[in-house]
């Protein structure tokens, strides 16, 4: 089992995203750090738009995420209506 | 030739001893005292005298060590590079076996007052 | 209400094939070999460019939209940073120290890794390779001068900031740096993709940006804090592309294995070198300190890496040669350094201090094996020196080591009471090292480092035949000023002053 984790910077705009992974993936874990947001999960993480668009109340592009990304860990699969973050071993 | 290389791959060397005429750069160390953070980089004539390289460059620079005072040159043990060697201090550093880019290391077993033994 | 009816559109997959892929069309009336001429010299084969995935597809049109937000963002909050005095909230101003060797060893870094993605961007020869080089290309010039220009209002207050440009070229602890991208940027376009793009940007990235960010999060320095978060997610798209191809080499040919292994030893080792200066600074530079270096390389080296290579294991990679010295040198780099940077002060372009009692404590709670033994007596040592009037100062000057360039302040691994020597002979030569992971460097490709500008042997060279006083003009380091202890300095008195005046007794 290897953990894969996603940060962003903690401000308004993430947190809709924060939240949509945190819905999504029951096994994730949030770590709040100063001016920093880090959500890990053991092997796999999926941030779903369909989610993020419910939580957020309008149209979401999943690249809009590169504005507040910080870090990541894992190899990176990146689609329209998904992108997901895993480790094979 | 060991490089991977789009030609011919072959160049002078930056410090080598034909740039530096009768001088030579020379590093000093004194084993286990550590104060001195790294080796000396010093620069003298090949012609010098190992005493005088000594008792000239070498003493002020380890003045602000703890065992300076009780250091005695002919009771240390010599090393140039990994090679142990016998020092004449009358005679010239390159007589001495000391070339350019040479490293002395100096050795006193027993003395090392600001590191522990091992 | 209804949502409104989403046009048909492309997706993100068709609109990458059309603005990437299929603008690499297969030339008619020039041999591919001629127009690529640099991607077989090093030994790497690859059958199918079209293999290499894109782990980002970002568009151009993408691209520009969120680099422009994000360069906005960046420059409001520089502004408003200058505007309302921003320096004065620093905790206090010996955390210049970290700043100024931050602007003078890793911005010039930023401006080359800039140049050599320029250059493989149009050495390597499938369009997704190049697309993501170009667009990282363009990530660490706007790195160099976001950084340029987050400092650049201390410049205006506090000394040692000024000749950053001219240092990079001729001072001697930003040899180290420098040395480590002129010799990615004279390899081929695989060996710089595996040193900067997967060693750099992926297995050791976070023990630099982290450590530095964190470290003027901590320090109440606004301006770089903005800088790591408007770089932070180019970062993102540079680890991936990093790892991308290595997952690409050594699935396009078995044969790619050991040569990608000797490229992963090197640039370990190599980074692992470089970060002696982030260790330094995080233990002793930052008035408020984020964690230890001891504890930054277990989260961020053997964690992080390990998982890292775990997944690697499949392709027959094995963790860099070195792993373990590493880790035990872990405990004692950052002492072994600052020691040095506080007895060569006269020749740094920024203040070094004596750590304080409530420092020194903090330092054997961390270090609990080794700083008390080792490193505290020479403190203690430094300190009685300073307080009899007679502060210390090596003009013996640091024998450097040829490949790493840094000043041989390293111990033999297992006996932390005795420098570690290596040397070697070549063509009549004598080279020296600082461990084995340096000579074996030097070994593997003698001829590229006999070339090594060290600048101790050099200072004795044109134009300075051993005249401190001219060298020092020579680096733009002014005396008094830029250089030596921080008690007592300019910028101390400064800062000070300053912050009286900012408040309101």
């Amino acid at each position: 089992m290897s953990t894969v984790f996603i940060a962003f910077q903690a401000n308004e705009d993430t947190r809709p995203i924060i939240e949509a992974i945190m819905a999504d993936n029951p096994h994730a874990e949030v770590e709040d750090q100063p001016a920093m947001v880090k959500v890990s999960a053991p092997d796999k993480l999926t941030i779903n738009k369909a989610t993020v668009e419910e939580v957020i109340g309008r149209e979401f592009d999943l690249q809009e995420m590169h504005i507040n990304l910080i870090t990541l860990s894992g190899h990176v699969d990146e689609d329209d209506e998904y992108f997901t973050l895993s480790w094979n071993s | 030739m060991a490089v991977h290389a789009i030609g011919n791959y072959h160049f002078a060397p930056r410090d080598h001893a034909g740039i530096y005429g009768d001088h030579q750069i020379v590093y000093f160390c004194w084993d286990r005292h550590l104060l001195f953070a790294a080796p000396f980089i010093l620069f003298v004539p090949g012609e010098m005298s190992l005493g005088e390289f000594l008792e000239e460059r070498i003493k002020p620079m380890l003045a602000p060590d703890p065992d300076a005072g009780v250091l005695e040159w002919a009771e240390a043990r010599w090393s140039n590079g990994p090679v142990a060697f016998t020092p004449d201090f009358n005679a010239s550093l390159t007589a001495n076996g000391i070339g350019h880019k040479g490293k002395i290391i100096m050795s006193t077993p027993g003395l090392n007052s600001l590191i522990p033994d091992s | 209400m209804d949502m409104p009816v989403k046009k048909p559109k492309l997706g993100i997959k068709e609109r990458y094939a059309f603005l990437t892929r299929d603008l690499g069309w297969e030339p008619t009336y020039q041999p591919k070999d001629k127009i690529y001429p640099y991607t077989r010299y090093e030994g790497i084969k690859i059958h199918d460019w079209d293999k290499w995935e894109d782990p980002f597809r970002l568009t151009m049109d993408a691209y520009w939209k969120y680099q422009a937000e994000k360069e906005r963002k960046f420059y409001a909050i520089i502004d408003a940073h200058a505007q309302n005095n921003g320096h004065l909230n620093i905790t206090d101003a010996r955390y210049l120290t970290a700043l100024k060797l931050f602007l003078q060893a890793i911005s010039p870094g930023e401006y080359a890794a800039h140049k050599g993605f320029a250059r493989i961007g149009r050495e390597f020869e499938g369009v997704g390779t190049q697309v993501a080089c170009q667009m990282q290309s363009l990530d660490e010039i706007r790195h160099a001068q976001t950084q340029i220009h987050a400092i650049s209002n201390y410049n205006k207050y506090y000394n040692g900031f000024h000749a950053f440009a001219q240092q990079r070229d001729r001072i001697w602890y930003t040899s180290v740096p420098r040395s480590f991208f002129d010799d990615a940027m004279s390899g081929g376009p695989f060996e710089f993709i595996t040193a900067i793009g997967f060693a750099f940007e992926y297995v050791l990235t976070n023990l630099l940006f982290v450590p530095f960010m964190s470290g003027a999060a901590y320090n109440g320095d606004m301006a770089t804090v903005t800088f790591g978060f408007s770089a932070q997610s180019d970062e993102a798209r540079h680890m991936t592309l990093g790892l991308e191809c290595i997952k690409f080499m050594l699935e396009q040919d078995p044969d790619n294995l050991p040569i990608v292994q000797k490229w992963l030893d090197k640039w370990f080792w190599r980074g692992l070198r470089i970060l002696t200066l982030v260790g330094a600074m995080m233990d002793y530079m930052l008035p408020k300190r984020v964690m230890s270096w001891k504890e930054a390389w277990q989260i961020y080296g053997v964690e992080n890496g390990g998982a890292l290579f775990r997944d690697l294991a499949r392709y027959g990679v094995r963790v860099p040669k070195g792993w373990d010295i590493a880790n035990e040198s872990a405990d004692h780099v950052s002492h072994q350094l600052m020691l040095g940077l506080y007895q060569w002060s006269f020749g740094t372009s920024f203040h070094a201090w004596i750590p304080s009692d409530e420092d020194m404590d903090w330092l054997s709670a961390k270090y609990p094996d080794t700083f008390d033994r080792y490193y505290r007596p020479r403190w203690d040592h430094i300190r009685k020196l300073a307080e009899a009037g007679t502060p210390y100062q090596n003009v013996g000057l640091a024998q450097l080591c040829n490949v790493c360039q840094l000043p041989a302040v390293f111990t033999e691994p297992g006996d932390p009471t005795r420098h570690s020597h290596r040397q070697t002979e070549h063509e009549g030569e004598i080279y020296h090292f600082c461990s084995d992971g340096c000579r074996d460097i030097f070994l593997d490709e003698p001829e590229k480092y006999v070339q090594s500008w060290l600048p101790m042997p050099q200072l004795f060279n044109a134009p300075n035949f051993g005249d401190v006083g001219k060298w020092m003009e020579w680096v733009g380091l002014v005396p008094g000023q830029d250089n030596g202890d921080y008690q007592g300095s300019q910028d101390q008195a400064d800062f000070e002053a300053w912050k009286h005046q900012a408040s309101a007794t």
